[in-house]
């Protein structure tokens, strides 16, 4: 080849270059949408980690487990290590693109487990970007190291699996959490419902109380520490709390009527709930600090099912006040509020839709309202804009009840009975309503509710 | 349990005329032989035959059970009391005047197909209305009690239309004064 003839192909991979990066300018790193109306779920490879120590054991756990986590939202395709060409990846290097490129891999995590001579272990990974060709850094950092107890691995896998889930989809974390439910058994004339704990993944399930008492709707603190729930302890229902760490349970507040319905302020500081008295059911705010409680409604018709927004100043409740069950939004401070419907009123009614609507419960996020619809026979899980707008159902069933949201708002867990007879179990479903899943419990289960992050 | 139930739940039908405006659900979860209405004849039978009479004492938590009738039975979605609810709740009545040191507590229930949150508002209602209903007819509202079960406490475990209507119900429990 000549010296023009190298200029001119200089010349011509120079463009091509360039055409190259405009025709994808995007494509630079890559992301994962979690809310693409056409959807196919994201490639990604998670090879076994490089193991420094015997515990090889354990490190094969904790990537099962991130694995297990990624695929769960339905958002990753995790692919069969066995059709891995780079066998030989370890955490320092660049891997081969063109060898994860064979099999359509878009992302690449590498990782390495270490025992560590206090007893501790620790695990590093890497994030890639196979098509982009390039490191995802985390944080700032080229990766992450979490050092941990053993009996830890755990919580190690969903810190890491959170990690992974947040840099490809810019989303919040949400693996390294807790669901608190009512465990069931016996029959159903004589139901015995106790307080549970597992972990998001229904690792690690505990039972909190005996089933002495019939135990409903527990609830997580913002810190995650305690649970607010409603027991049948000594014959009435009542409002409590309860201390994960200590086991210790409290009553409530001293309100002459049953109290039932709570749920925690964003700020965690109160507790919202429903005193029933003399046939009549209305919302109350109890200041956990100085135990004062004030009225938020003052109503003949039933108000129950209030949850807080995140900026604390309004409360989505359940009322009939309209002649059936229909969801309402009020100032937390009692004023009025102008109402999307028109006019003004101290609450605003926001379902409009046929059927009957409970159990609100105002996302995390505070721009979606999740709720049980009940209709035509069946029971539906959906959502609704604050303002009423853009209802949308997402599971359907016999019985689905109760949906609360994963803390970074993205997806709801309730409960199902499949059919007449069958009993409750636990499920959770995407916002978009492709990614149904059932959360396998022990018992039967029912009631249950996220907890925030763990520190 | 089953059978003084199925009884009291005959008794409660005669009682009230076969003319009912609404059906009235019958305890009839057992086998197929049982689910026949008995003719009304043999129900007759049951009530005026001395011997039956007899092995129950009056004042008794059986005698409230078989004799007067212990729940009422709502409409879906409705705690208010139809003229059948309340010529039960006047038998109730007459006998706690009978027996004024019986002291009662009044469970409201509901059918499984509420929201859990909504039905223990709604068993509370119910409980509350038929309080207020005895207390209008003379029996003091200190010997009453309240307490609103929601869906927590089925009578019957059937996923049906009439399991459901026996689930709807006001049920008035004596908790202490009776004869043994």
């Amino acid at each position: 080849m000549n010296h023009r003839a190298m200029n001119y192909l200089r010349h011509f991979l120079a463009v091509l270059l360039i055409a190259v990066g405009l025709a994808a300018p995007a494509s630079a790193q890559l992301r994962v949408r979690v809310d693409e109306g056409n959807f196919k779920p994201t490639p990604i490879a998670i090879p076994d980690f490089q193991v420094t120590g015997t515990n090889s054991e354990l490190a094969r756990q904790i990537v099962e487990v991130v694995r297990s986590d990624l695929a769960s939202t339905g958002l990753f395709d995790l692919q069969n290590p066995a059709s891995f060409i780079q066998k030989d990846q370890t955490i320092n290097a660049e891997p081969r693109f063109a060898d994860w490129k064979i099999i359509r891999t878009e992302g690449l995590v590498v990782g390495a487990f270490e025992d560590l001579p206090d007893g501790k272990v620790a695990v590093s990974f890497r994030l890639w970007d196979i098509y982009g060709g390039e490191l995802m850094r985390i944080n700032g950092e080229p990766g992450r190291r979490l050092t941990t107890t053993p009996e830890n691995w755990r919580r190690i896998a969903h810190k890491i699996a959170d990690s992974i889930y947040t840099r490809l989809t810019g989303e919040d974390p949400y693996f390294d959490t807790r669901i608190v439910y009512i465990a069931e058994t016996g029959p159903k004339t004589d139901r015995v419902k106790r307080l549970a704990i597992m972990d998001s993944d229904g690792a690690n399930q505990q039972y909190l109380t005996s089933g002495r008492s019939t135990v409903l709707t527990p609830r997580f603190s913002p810190s995650a520490q305690e649970i607010t729930y409603m027991s049948f302890e000594g014959g009435k229902p009542r409002v409590y709390l309860f201390n994960i760490e200590t086991g210790r349970q409290e009553l409530l507040g001293n309100f002459p009527g049953m109290t039932f319905a709570p749920r925690f302020s964003r700020d965690g500081q109160s507790v919202l709930l429903s005193q029933a008295q003399r046939g009549n059911t209305d919302i109350y705010i109890m200041n956990l600090r100085t135990r004062e409680s004030s009225r938020l409604t003052d109503h003949p018709a039933i108000d129950t099912s209030p949850s807080m927004s995140p900026d604390g100043k309004s409360v989505v409740f359940n009322s009939d006040r309209g002649g059936s069950p229909q969801l309402y939004i009020m100032n937390t401070d009692g004023s009025q509020r102008a109402c999307p419907s028109g006019g003004r009123d101290v609450a605003c009614r926001i379902t409009f839709g046929k059927g009957r609507y409970s159990t609100p419960v105002w996302s995390p996020r505070g721009d979606l309202i999740a709720f049980t619809k009940q209709e035509g026979g069946k029971f539906y899980i959906g959502v609704i804009g604050t303002d009423g707008k853009g209802e949308r159902l997402l599971t359907e069933a016999y019985l689905d009840e109760g949906p609360d949201w994963s803390p970074n708002g993205r997806v709801i867990v309730y409960f199902r009975e499949g059919r007449p007879g069958a009993p409750p179990q636990l499920y959770s479903v995407d916002l978009s309503g492709r990614n149904e899943r059932r959360l396998v419990t022990q018992t039967d289960a029912s009631d249950p509710a996220w907890s925030p992050l763990l520190q | 349990m089953q059978t003084i139930l199925k009884v009291t739940a005959a008794a409660v039908l005669l009682a009230t005329g076969a003319c009912a405006s609404k059906p009235k659900p019958v305890e009839d979860t057992t086998p197929v032989e049982e689910v026949v209405t008995p003719p009304a004849e043999e129900v007759v039978v049951i009530k005026e035959d001395p011997v039956v009479e007899s092995s129950i004492a009056a004042g008794s938590l059986e005698d409230f059970r078989v004799n007067v009738g212990e729940r009422v039975y709502f409409d879906l979605d409705q705690y208010r009391l139809d003229s059948d609810d309340q010529a039960i709740l006047q038998r109730q009545a007459a006998w706690l005047a009978s027996y004024p040191n019986v002291r009662v507590l009044i469970a409201g229930n509901c059918d499984e197909r509420g929201t859990r949150e909504y039905n223990l508002a709604l068993g509370e209602r119910r409980a509350n209305a038929v309080k207020e209903y005895l207390v209008s007819l003379g029996v003091s509202a200190s010997r009453i009690d309240t307490v609103s079960y929601g869906k927590e406490r089925p009578v019957v475990a059937g996923s049906d239309d009439q399991s459901w209507a026996l689930n709807r119900n006001g049920w008035t429990q004596i908790v202490s004064g009776a004869t043994s």
